[in-house]
């Protein structure tokens, strides 16, 4: 194996290897500790919340749980990564820090550009309809007025949302919540990324969603992106993932080629 | 070995490969001036939040958007019957109705400003978790829906001055930097209060009553005489410099011909007004950007 950086005169020897593969995320050795407010009404009466504050000790409310440890890896240009584990094995809080919500405790999460982070609880203004909403998440991703007016009918004609209906003029507070989740889902997708991180929101919707979905996962990945999947249904990774990441308890128990890993978690999550 | 590698074929540690390539630590704060030309690139991203939200809000409502006018409009009535007809507070004060019409909208645009910026962010998890954008933009837009509203209030206020028998003036142009400079001020406190609410959640709570401390202390429902009347000379001289209380000096100035007025000078009403601007506008933006990576957290 030969060092770049030693041999950087002769750049020209190294280089026409294969393409190039340009890293998007790199997760180095990091933990992420979250603390968790049960709130002062728990089992504690006002008095003792009083006393606590006059003495300046620490909450006992506060519970840290560690939910990331240790997870080193890196992602490269054009990959779909697949996350499975049981559930709190990790996956969402481990998305969570690559979007930057989260900070980590030790270690670091570099990306390129801003990860957009996609998960069901993305909340829009449900008392405005949804080409209102459409425009105004369009213009939060930062595109221009005259772009967003334009991508607005390919939006709503993708999330097949009027299938049963002018539905696209009503309030997102009468749709059901698979379609409120296939608008949010389109939205996003409408914009190239460099990250994407997506946290079960395909799973909200229908079949034919899924499918159509799953195809536009594959071309924002193609046209220089990267997708994190996070699921639970093994066959939407299957289908769109070509590289899984199996994280068990917080450690990475698995990475590699998706038709390695999900075996090995299947027989694993069998035998239990 | 190949453990601590991040990337086999290159032979770099992943913070190596990371500077690299150019990649950054997630959700890092961008510097003071980058945050600020990326606010200006989503200027239309915030109007169109502003103007959703106006129309959201009285989207249940069968009268729709007539309340922006009809609320101020119950609002000063239901204050004059209490403070002019019952509580008899004119205190054989020319005009009463428009004196304390005033008072109570400029009061209401920076009340209804703080009230909404606790929830700024607190409020918009979702959307804040979801998409990246600068998370200024919810705080300003509140901002702009309240300026909104208060263009409706204003009309109202206008039709109640000139009903009263009061002249239209070159004075009346005062009203413009005076309501700009407590624009400017709201966007301030608006991004403060936004940031405080992300982070300490019993603020909801608390918000009332300071509110309502500072609308007694602004001479807001009775003549501001009272206050030289009833208080110590410290305390007067305390309140001519609160800033709800010079903004509104400011519109009853420009609006009302006899007006009691607490500040002596109108030059150093100005000045009082302008620098709370440039305080308030100033270190709320700054204070806000500070804990730009903050938000969403948790």
């Amino acid at each position: 194996m030969v060092d770049h950086l030693a041999m950087s005169n002769d750049v020209t020897v190294t280089l026409p290897r294969i393409q190039e593969r340009i890293p998007t995320v790199v997760v180095d050795d990091a933990h992420v500790v979250y603390r968790v407010y049960r709130g002062a009404a728990g089992n504690q009466s006002p008095v003792a919340a009083f006393r606590r504050m006059v003495t300046r000790t620490s909450a006992p409310n506060v519970r840290e749980v560690h939910a990331v440890r240790g997870v080193t890896f890196t992602a490269y240009r054009g990959e779909a990564i697949g996350l499975i584990g049981t559930n709190g094995s990790g996956k969402s809080t481990l998305l969570r820090a690559i979007a930057g919500l989260l900070p980590v405790e030790r270690g670091a999460v570099y990306t390129q550009g801003q990860p957009s982070l996609l998960g069901v609880n993305a909340a829009l203004l449900n008392d405005l309809p949804g080409e209102r909403n459409v425009m105004l998440g369009c213009l939060a991703m930062g595109m221009p007025p005259a772009e967003a007016q334009r991508k607005l009918p390919e939006i709503i004609e993708f999330s097949g949302i009027n299938q049963r209906g002018d539905f696209s003029s009503l309030p997102m507070r009468t749709y059901s919540s698979g379609m409120s989740a296939r608008l949010r889902f389109s939205i996003a997708a409408a914009k190239q990324h460099d990250v994407l991180l997506i946290d079960e929101a395909l799973a909200t919707g229908d079949k034919r969603f899924r499918k159509r979905s799953e195809k536009r996962v594959r071309e924002l990945r193609e046209s220089a992106g990267t997708v994190f999947l996070v699921s639970h249904q093994l066959s939407s990774v299957r289908d769109t993932c070509e590289r899984t990441i199996w994280l068990e308890s917080g450690e990475i128990r698995m990475d590699g080629p998706t038709e390695e890993v999900l075996p090995a978690y299947e027989a694993f999550t069998n035998g239990k | 070995m190949a453990n601590a590698l991040a990337d086999p074929d290159s032979g770099l540690t992943p913070a190596q490969l990371a500077t690299r390539y150019g990649l950054r630590i997630a959700g890092e704060r961008p510097s003071l001036s980058r945050y600020t030309r990326q606010l200006w690139q989503y200027r239309h991203f915030i109007s169109a939040y502003a103007h959703a939200k106006l129309t959201a809000s009285f989207s249940n409502a069968r009268l729709g958007q007539l309340w922006q006018v009809l609320t101020p409009l119950t609002n000063a009535a239901v204050y004059f019957l209490i403070f002019g007809l019952i509580l008899k507070q004119n205190r054989g004060m020319d005009n009463f109705l428009a004196y304390l019409t005033a008072g109570v909208f400029i009061f209401n645009f920076t009340q209804t400003s703080v009230q909404n910026g606790t929830q700024a962010i607190s409020g918009n998890l979702g959307l804040i978790r979801a998409l990246h954008f600068p998370r200024a933009c919810l705080p300003l837009a509140i901002t702009v829906q309240q300026f909104q509203q208060l263009i409706g209030s204003l009309l109202v206020l206008f039709g109640i001055v000139l009903a009263t028998g009061e002249p239209l003036t070159l004075m009346w142009l005062m009203l413009v930097p005076a309501i700009l400079l407590q624009t400017i001020f709201n966007a301030g406190l608006t991004m403060t209060m936004a940031r405080l609410g992300a982070k300490a959640t019993d603020l909801k709570q608390v918000m009332p009553f300071i509110l309502r401390a500072w609308m007694y202390g602004s001479g807001v429902l009775y003549s501001v005489e009272l206050f030289a009347e009833a208080l110590p000379g410290w305390a007067t001289t305390v309140l001519q410099f609160n800033p709800m209380l010079v903004y509104i000096e400011l519109v009853r100035v420009a609006l009302l011909e006899n007006a009691p007025l607490l500040n002596p000078s109108l030059p150093l009403t100005w000045l009082i007004a302008l620098g709370w601007t440039i305080v308030m506008g100033l270190g709320g933006y700054l204070y806000f950007w500070r804990g730009e990576q903050e938000y969403g957290r948790g």
